[in-house]
């Protein structure tokens, strides 16, 4: 009853802050210097096409429909949240007239949510493992030196890490592709070695920075935790290290882990975005980098407002697996 | 001075290993830069595309520039848009922290949700959303003023935290009754609880300001008018120094990077644990 009430308080959160992420990009075209519409109808200028009167005026038009910009204040919100909300609708991409913005990310999503997803779970148990020992036996030189290692990775920015991984293994090495190029049939060997092969530098970058946290907090946690009254329990039980270690020690020391990657999920996805367009890797960062440099709003407003979404439901999951980690929040 | 002399000696050596990288940047982007010989941004103040030398000791771009004096500047502009994100931030968060703690009712409920709703929405793709608007281009006090708007929620909710639970702390009612006023028992009882914390909280919003300008740099939606760690990389980027093998010219604002990275995180890491042992000794 309590786990049930537990959920529904956080799907209605859940819901709060995607209406909240939405109300402020809702306001921010609105902050400009310049009407956004225009804008956009002088970069379609700009870049060369001809249209007449008509055309110009349509195109404002459905610009004006895109930005929410018919009607009051309030209806105008109502419209576009209705519309993001309820619809998912976007309206068709300016640059690739006329496939559905929404097409265009559905393609991009599964890129970027399995490159965070693999190499966040990659860093996990890494840095779990490398923590854990290191924890155990703080005073051992190997420990010093990996810690030593983690706290020189952690504060290193995604995309300087994306930058140095490329120069040293693209350009001096030439070992790794440059940017990201695809290949094979669909479900064949080709195409998943292509995939992982192409994945291998955009992971590595998102990888060394979080396996450097994870190693620095659950060797804290862990040394902490080394001294309390029911590990020196377990150990004059008899229990084996890893038993004591896996069983004893890891699910403590992984509970403020788990609080902290739903607190940092939205600069992570920050760094992926950056990541997937220093690689040129498919995925949602690329997607909105293509919208900035085409000028193409229907795609920049449906790509932003999905990773608003994007982000607040991985924190809500994250919310909602605590409860199976902490029995604590489900016996309460 | 005894007690800061034997708070040195205390110190843990990241503590001091961070220091020493911090007071290289600043020598590095707040003092040097007064000597620059002249704007290192103009195109064509020295010969291009030379190699690391007496006269240029990090050699020059191919837009003639002099990569060490545009380096100065360019942390100069970096520091000092992190230290002004995160002064602002910083102050925003107690004083909203405070006013959540101390207030409680439907004030509470309204700040906290704003704050957690805050730390759900990602930042940069909202500045990119503005760059976009702003003509493909941010200035970077409007960079400043958007970090802010996300930063603050970090200081706000641990000072909010503090402030619930001083309420029901007996000295604090005991200040009260004996009648301190509110201000003094805030900068006198509750601040030294919140000091090292917010120090080092103060320098990661730093890190994180530095980083977000950057990254947009990096995609050439920052400033193109003002140098910063983030555009020189993006320059370098855009002028093929990768293909040319100038490996000096994008290396040295990665390696400046680094350096000023680490360095923060050294002193806060270091500062946390410090103030944790502080409270454990007392």
């Amino acid at each position: 009853m309590r786990l049930l009430r537990y959920i529904a308080g956080r799907l209605v959160v859940y819901l709060l802050v995607i209406v909240f992420g939405l109300t402020i990009l809702f306001f921010v075209p609105r902050l400009g210097p310049t009407d956004p519409v225009e804008a956009m109808l002088a970069k379609v200028a700009a870049q060369g096409a001809y249209m007449d009167a008509s055309q110009v005026d349509r195109l404002r038009e459905s610009l004006a429909d895109t930005f929410g910009l018919n009607g009051t204040l309030l209806e105008q919100y109502w419209a576009f949240i209705k519309r993001i909300l309820l619809t998912g609708d976007f309206g068709p991409s300016l640059s690739m007239y006329p496939t559905p913005v929404m097409e265009l990310i559905l393609n991009a999503l599964p890129w970027t949510f399995g490159l965070l997803l693999t190499s966040t779970l990659i860093a996990w148990v890494l840095g779990n493992f490398v923590g854990l020992l290191a924890g155990w036996r703080p005073e051992s030189n190997a420990a010093k030196a990996m810690e030593g290692v983690a706290i020189f990775l952690y504060p290193i920015p995604y995309y300087i890490l994306a930058l140095v991984l490329s120069i040293l293994f693209s350009y001096v090495w030439q070992i790794f592709p440059l940017t990201t190029t695809i290949r094979g049939a669909p479900w064949s060997w080709d195409l998943i070695s292509s995939i992982v092969w192409n994945s291998i530098l955009p992971a590595a970058s998102i990888v060394i920075v979080v396996f450097g946290w994870w190693v620095i907090s659950v060797k804290a946690q862990t040394s902490q935790l080394k001294d309390e009254e029911f590990i020196r329990y377990a150990r004059l039980k008899g229990l084996s290290q890893t038993r004591i270690l896996t069983r004893y020690v890891l699910p403590n020391a992984i509970l403020p882990q788990i609080t902290f990657l739903a607190l940092q999920i939205g600069l992570m996805f920050n760094g992926s975005l950056i990541t997937e367009i220093l690689f040129d890797y498919p995925g949602l960062g690329l997607l909105i980098y293509t919208a900035v440099l085409q000028g193409d709003f229907n795609l920049l407003m449906g790509t932003i407002s999905l990773s608003v979404i994007a982000v607040a439901t991985a924190t809500m999951v994250i919310d909602l697996i605590y409860p199976l980690i902490d029995p604590r929040i489900r016996h309460r | 001075m005894q007690r800061i002399t034997s708070m040195f000696h205390n110190a843990p050596f990241r503590l001091y290993l961070g220091i020493l990288l911090l007071v290289l940047c600043v020598i590095l982007g707040f003092i040097l830069p007064w000597f620059a010989p002249d704007n290192p941004l103009t195109w064509y103040t020295a010969p291009r595309n030379q190699e690391s030398s007496l006269v240029y000791p990090l050699g020059t771009t191919s837009l003639g520039q002099d990569i060490f004096w545009l380096l100065t500047w360019a942390l100069r502009n970096s520091l000092i848009l992190g230290l002004a994100v995160a002064f602002f931030s910083t102050l925003i968060g107690v004083f909203l922290g405070l006013a959540a703690g101390y207030a409680g009712g439907i004030l509470d409920r309204f700040l906290s949700f704003c704050m957690d709703a805050l730390l759900c929405v990602p930042s940069l793709p909202i500045l990119i959303l503005l760059a976009a608007l702003f003509g493909g281009q941010l200035s970077l006090p409007v960079i400043g003023v958007a970090l802010v708007i996300f930063n603050w929620p970090y200081p706000a909710r641990q000072v909010r935290a503090v402030a619930l639970s001083m309420r029901e702390r007996e000295f604090i009612n005991v200040a009260w009754f004996s009648g301190e006023s509110g201000v003094r028992i805030l900068v006198r009882h509750i601040f030294p609880y919140i000091a090292g914390w917010s120090a080092a909280n103060f320098i990661n919003t730093v890190l994180v300001g530095v980083t977000t300008e950057s990254a947009l740099a990096v995609i050439g939606l920052s400033s193109a008018t003002q140098a910063t760690l983030g555009t020189m990389i993006y320059w370098a980027i855009e002028y093929q120094a990768l293909l040319a093998e100038r490996y000096v010219w994008i290396g040295s604002p990665v390696v400046a990077v680094l350096l000023l990275f680490i360095g923060l995180f050294l002193v806060s890491s270091g500062l946390t644990m410090q103030s944790a042992a502080r409270r454990l000794g007392l």
